[in-house]
């Protein structure tokens, strides 16, 4: 499947659900959760998949953009659109000068960095209660309007998610295929190799690292509109293990990866409610056997298999008609 | 020699920890010739080549590169300014394309839109195997499809110094033949070489002069031809 066709087969997805289920609570409720976490999965992916640096600390940027705009609309009156960019500066900024030390480690010690990276906003989050009303959270944020149109249905509010979603999916497709993604690839395999082919190593990873940043700020903006509540909860530490889940669960390294990892692992809690108690047993039962049968990602591991099977078929497997562009 | 070096290293040390790899080394390259370095195992060959690209830092001594300290410039600026390497052991980027590879190469050329297509063009010419190859991952390539893979990468950078670490490493010995007569080849349409080789003679076959490394100190430098000719290099590196 071309990166082009899977863009249009998305966002036809995208536009056909509602109509064709309307009312639907899946589609109205959960597909929107899913198409937030579908745009943090897509900007850790950058990160984890395609550079390489592994964060378990996303959901904190996710929480700073949420907290940013509940804060500034709800406290000091602020229209939501430059409380939105405010977030987005402050997270970019944080971002961008925690990169350089941070991006330092590899491995192991980058885990634990980000990861208390995360612990800390969270700890943040809940001890200034003047500001952010510790563990109880903000309420009564208004939601988002265009020119008027106010953001105030569920199915309005799918309109707007999945509309940013495609966005941000297809600047990542843009952005993986160009120069500064194929130094991101190269980063990934090795940094040395990378610097000898005149690569900025340190520049690329702080772009990418910001990058991931603003885009979980900005789904953290939409999400405190939408749910016109935060939390500490809603960007804690287990959040941010969900999010590496999604990515690895859909296959590293490949942007419909993370968008199905997300949509799977937002849908599937929901379905699996009809088993009560044996719930969390089962999801952790279809996670482990995805992982087993599956190592590169369901999605990945999917696409490699209809490869195999329709190559089986075609009468010359191996040889590519196509020319070097 | 009439011009002034191209690359000049003076007086180079260079230390991992507290454990020092390179002792004072000096070297020069001039334009348009092929250098070899020979040595065994651990004498400081890819340290050398590390420090010239800066990929490991110098503790002493300078590095000048058409008459510009270079020392201390970051590993992209040198790339920029024409030093490309090949790396040991080839170091191609496994799960991208062979295509997407050599565009890598050329990361500092991305002005020269014209230049780059021609000379990837060229690169394919001079690798017919990797044009018929152009979509693979460069993982799935045999080791010497690999090495003619990281030769052509750095030809992209449009170096004007290529330095080549070990490129018969892991060959069959067919196959190095066939590498180092490439590598004879580019030196003689133009490219400066300076070569790292534990196969003194394969290496000193083809070059101009060399240098012999033993414990991160030039013990001798001579002419190519009087290096294979010398009785210490013959019994240590060429074994008769």
């Amino acid at each position: 499947m071309s990166q082009r066709k899977g863009f249009y087969l998305l966002t036809l997805l995208v536009v056909l659900l509602p109509l064709l289920f309307p009312d639907n609570y899946f589609v109205t409720v959960v597909a929107v959760s899913a198409g937030l976490n579908a745009i943090l999965a897509v900007s850790l992916n950058l990160l984890m998949g395609y550079a390489g640096q592994i964060s378990l600390g996303h959901a904190a940027f996710f929480g700073m953009g949420a907290y940013t705009s509940a804060i500034l609309t709800t406290k000091f009156a602020w229209n939501p659109w430059p409380a939105m960019v405010a977030g987005m500066i402050l997270t970019g900024t944080i971002a961008f000068f925690m990169a350089r030390p941070v991006l330092k480690l590899k491995g192991h010690y980058l885990a634990m960095a980000t990861l208390g990276f995360g612990i800390i906003i969270n700890i943040i989050l809940v001890q200034a209660v003047g500001l952010t009303g510790g563990p109880d959270g903000l309420g009564e944020i208004p939601t988002l309007s265009f020119f008027g149109w106010q953001v105030d249905t569920d199915l309005r509010w799918y309109i707007v998610i999945g509309s940013c979603m495609l966005l941000v999916v297809w600047l990542a497709l843009n952005l993986i295929n160009s120069r500064s993604g194929r130094a991101l690839r190269a980063l990934h395999g090795s940094e040395v190799a990378a610097e000898m082919m005149g690569i900025d190593t340190t520049a690329t990873k702080t772009g990418v690292f910001v990058m991931a940043a603003l885009i979980a700020s900005l789904a953290g903006s939409l999400f405190a509109h939408q749910q016109s509540f935060v939390s500490p909860d809603s960007c804690d530490f287990f959040f941010s293990i969900e999010l590496v889940t999604m990515v690895v669960l859909g296959g590293m390294a490949s942007t419909y990866g993370a968008v199905f990892g997300a949509i799977v692992l937002t849908f599937l809690p929901e379905l699996l409610v009809v088993f009560e108690d044996f719930e969390v047993m089962i999801f952790g039962a279809i996670l482990m056997s995805m992982m087993i049968f599956l190592p590169q990602g369901m999605f990945v591991g999917m696409q490699n298999l209809l490869q195999r099977l329709t190559h089986r078929r075609s009468a010359l497997p191996g040889e590519d008609p196509n020319e070097p562009a | 020699m009439p011009s002034d070096p191209m690359l000049k290293v003076s007086s180079v040390s260079t230390h991992y920890g507290p454990v020092q790899a390179l002792h004072g080394i000096s070297m020069e390259v001039y334009p348009g010739e092929l250098v070899a370095i020979v040595g065994a195992n651990g004498a400081g060959k890819t340290t050398l080549l590390h420090t010239l690209s800066r990929v490991q830092n110098a503790s002493a001594g300078q590095v000048w590169f058409d008459g510009m300290e270079i020392t201390r410039l970051p590993p992209h600026k040198i790339v920029a300014a024409g030093v490309c390497q090949v790396p040991e052991g080839r170091q191609v980027f496994a799960p991208l394309s062979v295509d997407d590879n050599l565009r890598l190469g050329g990361f500092t050329q991305r002005k020269d839109h014209h230049w780059f297509e021609q000379e990837l063009e060229r690169v394919y010419d001079l690798f017919p195997i990797l044009k018929e190859k152009w979509q693979q991952a460069a993982g799935t390539l045999s080791g010497g499809q690999q090495q003619m893979l990281a030769i052509g990468r750095a030809l992209l950078g449009r170096p004007r110094l290529l330095l080549l670490d070990e490129p018969s490493m892991g060959l069959a010995p067919l196959l190095v033949e066939e590498i180092f007569r490439i590598i004879q080849q580019l030196n003689e349409q133009g490219v400066t070489i300076l070569l790292v080789e534990q196969n003194a003679r394969a290496a000193l076959g083809i070059a101009d002069r060399g240098y012999v490394l033993e414990t991160g100190s030039v013990v001798l430098s001579a002419k190519a031809d009087e290096l294979l000719e010398d009785e210490a290099v013959r019994r240590a590196y060429l074994g008769y």
